[in-house]
């Protein structure tokens, strides 16, 4: 099945699940389009971004988002770039995890990212401020200023992001990537700031799985929120109170 | 007190300029070595996305902390005024000075970007240590320098009593920073404890002075000047205080974090089977380190001996590169703790130990780093003058009888 | 003293003379670089201003990209690179480093190196995978018409602000 006649972006999935009857009022959906945001405005401390994600759904052995990734942002996978780099020294901006419970033996899966923490510790230790948080709360690195410290690897509680090892070629325009800096998971922002969905909700939604959300943390009558305040979400490591924007049921 | 005469060594001796060559052709290794990596990339080295911090980072933060402890003689001097140490003071506080030099060579030509350095030094993120170590290593470097230029500068011998307090105030501010890097990571379970940063102090008190000894050792009797044994004595005790200080908070800290159930993993990772680590922190940290060189300091039939006094330092020194490798290397082998109580698998390597060989480039440059210190020092005797001419007891010791 | 002035003012004239000559000499052995024709009718803004000013304008809009989300086209590389290194009739595409690529051409004459495309990608997107220049079209659905899927800047603005009189 191809790419294009499946993918359904957050706002498409909206309009058929208003057409299907669901009480979605068209005030809601004229609220949604106000909030989308012109190429010259600057991303906006009212939004959050975030998503969430539904273990119970995220089957076992699935990598959809994990390939969707690699594809929009032209990482690892099959084509890999990276080239002369050992498989412990190549780049993951998103992992399928499986946790096994040691007492009772369940199994769980999960894919695993940058979590977009309010409060980064990567974003803290940066010491020239190349590891950074955009005003909608998407963590980034600026890999202008990135020297290469690595400082932010050792920071991050959730193993979220990767060095590049080698020089690199062949790179996609939308997503700028070189020896020597750090990089991980952008939300996608390539996509987010042109009103769109992250390239791993998309294929988790067009193959069907439905175990991924993304949207609005700031916006009460967003998908994503209702679903929060409905159903409730854990954070990895909450103990370090890092307020992510990543949240997961399930675990 | 006799008035003391600085010399430079002269420096034209064939064992002079051996060791010249050797430290020499370790320097253009590690130099070689820099530029094998950073024209390939990182995937010639050992280093990973799972162990991103390797041997030059245990090279490098020895150095730094060490930079710090060689200034003991020289703090002790100004600082707490006592007379006996202050003809080393110079020899002291330059050697501090190279090895700073030299540790942030390396930190620094392990970059990814190490072309970007103008951005380290322009670009300041205020809540990152690492923004306030490099604030706190340039600013050592200066504050330093006018403290050695103040002693060597008759005409402002005056002054250098205030340049000692700065330097002394400002050396604990850096090894703590230094501590800080690891002591404020809340991610890993090797680190987030506080006691990092006074631990860091306490160490390169030890790390600084088994080098100073060395080196002191080394010139005196290379160069056939006569240290005496009062001066000697002092060496030999201040480093045994520092042994027992190290062993005391290595203790406190594995106590603290042995108490709480959650770093229990950690702990039997380093204590019990954690393979490498676990052997360089009984065989090395432990024994080699801290216990023989303990022997060595104390056993009255050692009170004497030179040769004694140099091997607990060079086991010191030794013990130290294990410390750091188990806590730089072992600290991030130990697999992030995201999921409690559960078995987390992935192909990023999530769960289990971290696998972490050195490769030689990374070895050379490494090594090239503690090279370039002691080049620097080497020259600095030759250049400089930094060290009496003779140091016997009749020399230093007013209460000395013949 | 008086002979030792004149040596030196000759000195000082034989010098201003290599000066004027050198580049004179520089000139006549490299070729002025081949700057390749661009895909677009019309730069962003006058050739002289771009030739002395690119980089400014290009730092700026990074900053304003990677640190504030704004995606104007402007002064944005990949839009410089889509129009000044498009492919040519058989899909043939310079890159970075050869005399054709539009950049290198002139940087390997001035010999000032640069090093956004260690990064940055030095030729347009493949265009059976992306379409980032026609208007109207979404960048993340080639082929794909916009209504269909993600609203492009120009449709939000004719849905906010038209959408609701008519």
């Amino acid at each position: 099945m191809s790419h294009q006649e499946t993918d359904i972006s957050r706002r498409q999935f909206l309009g058929k699940a208003a057409a299907a009857g669901l009480m979605i009022a068209p005030g809601v959906m004229l609220y949604k389009v106000a909030q989308a945001r012109a190429p010259e405005m600057p991303a906006s401390s009212s939004n959050r971004w975030g998503m969430l994600i539904d273990t119970s759904k995220c089957a076992t052995g699935c990598s959809d988002c994990v390939t969707a990734c690699q594809t929009e942002n032209g990482w690892g996978g099959e084509n890999s770039n990276e080239v002369h780099s050992a498989p412990t020294q190549q780049a993951h901006w998103i992992r399928k995890v499986k946790l096994t419970d040691k007492q009772t033996g369940h199994v769980q899966s999960l894919p695993l990212m940058c979590q977009h923490c309010e409060n980064p510790p990567c974003v803290d230790v940066c010491p020239t401020g190349a590891s950074m948080k955009r005003a909608d709360g998407i963590v980034l690195v600026d890999k202008h200023i990135c020297i290469g410290c690595r400082y932010c690897m050792m920071a991050c509680p959730y193993k979220a992001r990767s060095f590049i090892h080698e020089e690199l070629h062949n790179q996609i325009p939308y997503a700028p990537r070189g020896k020597g800096t750090v990089e991980s998971c952008t939300m996608c922002v390539q996509r987010v700031d042109n009103n769109g969905t992250p390239a791993c909700v998309e294929a988790c939604n067009s193959e069907g799985h439905k175990a991924m959300y993304f949207g609005d943390l700031n916006d009460p009558s967003s998908d994503i929120s209702k679903r929060l305040k409905e159903y409730g979400a854990t954070e990895i490591r909450a103990d370090l109170e890092l307020n992510t924007g990543v949240r997961y049921q399930g675990i | 007190m006799k008035t003391l005469t600085y010399k430079m060594i002269d420096g034209n001796s064939s064992g002079y300029l051996a060791l010249l060559a050797i430290l020499g052709l370790f320097v253009l290794a590690g130099a070689t070595a820099f530029f094998y990596m950073e024209h390939n990339g990182h995937w010639v080295t050992g280093m990973s996305n799972q162990v991103v911090w390797g041997i030059p980072h245990v090279f490098a933060v020895f150095l730094i902390v060490s930079a710090s402890g060689a200034l003991n003689v020289a703090s002790i001097s100004s600082v707490f005024n006592r007379k006996i140490y202050k003809p080393l003071a110079p020899l002291s506080a330059v050697l501090a000075l190279t090895l700073l030099l030299g540790g942030l060579t390396i930190l620094v030509l392990d970059l990814g970007r190490p072309d970007r350095l103008i951005v380290a030094m322009t670009k300041y993120n205020f809540k990152s240590i690492f923004a306030w170590n490099m604030i706190l290593y340039n600013g050592f470097l200066a504050i330093v320098g006018v403290y050695v230029w103040f002693m060597l500068e008759r005409k402002m011998n005056k002054f250098s009593r205030y340049a000692g307090f700065a330097a002394f105030f400002w050396r604990l501010i850096l090894t703590t920073g230094t501590g800080a890097i690891f002591g404020f990571l809340v991610a890993r379970d090797a680190y987030d404890v506080a006691i990092m940063a006074p631990m860091f102090i306490i160490m390169s008190f030890a790390y600084g002075l088994a080098i100073f000894n060395i080196v002191t050792i080394a010139i005196y009797s290379w160069t056939d000047r006569q240290l005496g044994d009062v001066i000697f004595e002092r060496l030999r005790t201040l480093l045994g205080v520092f042994i027992g200080a190290v062993f005391y908070f290595v203790t406190v800290y594995h106590l603290t974090k042995l108490y709480a159930t959650k770093h229990h993993g950690v702990e039997n990772f380093i204590l019990v089977d954690g393979g490498i680590y676990t052997t360089l922190f009984w065989l090395g940290q432990v024994i080699i380190g801290l216990l023989i060189p303990a022997i060595l300091v104390f056993h009255p039939a050692f009170a004497k001996s030179r040769k004694a006094l140099v091997s607990a330092s060079v086991l010191v020194i030794a013990g130290g590169l294990s410390q750091m490798y188990v806590t730089i290397i072992g600290g991030q082998a130990y697999p992030l703790e995201m999921f409690p109580g559960k078995i987390i698998e992935s192909s990023f390597f999530d769960g289990g130990i971290k696998a972490y060989t050195p490769s030689l480039p990374e070895l050379a440059l490494g090594l090239g780093g503690f090279a370039l210190s002691l080049l620097m020092i080497a020259l600095a005797i030759k250049v400089l003058r930094l060290i009496p001419d003779n140091l016997s007891d009749a020399e230093i010791d007013p209460h000395h009888k013949a | 003293m008086a002979y030792s002035q004149r040596l030196s003012r000759k000195a000082i004239a034989w010098l201003i003379g290599a000066v004027l000559v050198l580049p004179l000499t520089t000139f006549a052995e490299v070729p002025s670089p081949v700057i390749p024709k661009a895909k677009g009718d019309k730069c962003v803004r006058p050739t002289e201003i771009m030739r002395k000013d690119h980089m400014k304008f290009l730092l700026h809009h990074r900053e304003e990209t990677v640190r504030e989300g704004i995606r104007t086209k402007k002064d944005s590389l990949k839009e410089c690179i889509a129009c000044h290194n498009a492919p040519d009739k058989n899909g043939k595409v310079a890159r970075i480093g050869s005399p054709e690529h539009f950049c290198s051409t002139c940087h390997n004459y001035a010999a000032v190196k640069i090093d956004c495309f260690e990064c940055h990608a030095d030729k347009p997107a493949n265009t059976q995978y992306r379409h980032s220049l026609a208007e109207g079209d979404s960048p993340h659905h080639p082929g794909m018409k916009s209504e269909d899927k993600v609203l492009s800047g120009k449709t939000l603005e004719i849905l906010t602000a038209k959408g609701d009189k008519e």
